[in-house]
């Protein structure tokens, strides 16, 4: 196995990783709710709640990060790896699939976890392995 | 009441996004890279998730003893379901756009703030996807909450 080392970026990975459950145990300490992302943008488009303004807010929190990071540092190279259909049709997939399994990374692989849920463990097997195997087709075998 | 959850929420929604930029889970390569085990493997965000559930497992026991949030609200915790057909189904699927394109939804969001035109497509085309559930494939259960 090839480790990629010049990428390889454990200590801003972990920090990083600690802000999210930072982010995290105080949603659900303050809000008493679960921050997955997909359930929180599920949540906005049931109009039958009431509870659409701390969604919005976090939503925004989460595309004004961007912006405040900036402040502190050059924002690092992101560049999209796909053309628009590919765009697309991933952001059509990854809806239909966290939709259905009930959550994301950050609603299974973060929360679910942290809960230590079973469900949730096996729902992140599962996607991960699905990913690893997607990642492998189509870098290795297409 | 409501003006500070709608603060705490968005300081926790800034927060987050923080974590996942800085983290590398915003940049599409590096997230291929890490799901990337035969090439140059990047296994950088284990170590985002192990940091993310090192820092909540213990607050999370805790809040859910203490029974209600620091602002005595309810918690809302996720009805237990079974391990379902949806559930498994749904996490191949999600999977599989995650591993193509590199992005799942909370990075998502967060790339709208840095190139909203084509981060929107995604978006756009992951709320339909969301709406397209909801629609055809509605949980059959007793109530419609949804406690996420």
């Amino acid at each position: 196995m090839n480790i990629n080392w010049q990428e390889f970026s454990p200590l801003y990975s972990t920090f990083g990783g600690m802000l999210i459950g930072v982010a995290a145990v105080l949603l659900f300490a303050g809000l008493g709710r679960i921050a997955g992302i997909t359930g929180i943008i599920a949540g906005l488009l049931q109009r039958k709640r009431k509870d659409h303004y701390w969604r919005l807010c976090f939503l925004a929190g989460l595309a004004l990060a961007p912006v405040i990071y900036q402040v502190f540092a050059p924002l690092p190279e992101i560049q999209l790896q796909n053309n628009l259909s590919g765009l697309a049709l991933s952001g059509l997939l990854v809806g239909v699939g966290t939709r259905l399994a009930n959550g994301c990374t950050s609603g299974h692989g973060v929360c679910g976890l942290s809960r230590l849920s079973i469900r949730s463990l096996i729902a992140t097997l599962m996607f991960m392995g699905s990913g690893f195997i997607t990642v492998f087709v189509i870098h290795h075998l297409l | 009441m409501i003006a500070l959850s709608m603060l705490i929420a968005t300081v926790c929604g800034i927060i987050f996004g923080l974590g996942l930029l800085l983290s590398g889970m915003a940049n599409p390569a590096i997230v291929i890279g890490f799901l990337d085990l035969a090439g140059q493997w990047n296994p950088s965000l284990a170590f985002v998730m192990v940091g993310a559930i090192g820092t909540a497992v213990l607050p999370f026991a805790l809040l859910k003893k203490r029974g209600t949030s620091l602002l005595n609200e309810t918690l809302h915790l996720p009805r237990p379901r079974k391990i379902d057909w949806r559930l498994l189904t749904g996490s191949a699927l999600f999977g599989i756009g995650w591993g193509w394109s590199g992005i799942c939804p909370g990075p998502a969001i967060v790339l709208l703030g840095i190139n909203a035109s084509d981060a929107a497509i995604f978006v756009a085309a992951m709320l339909l996807g969301i709406c397209l559930v909801d629609r055809l494939l509605p949980l059959q259960t007793t109530s419609d909450e949804h406690k996420q």
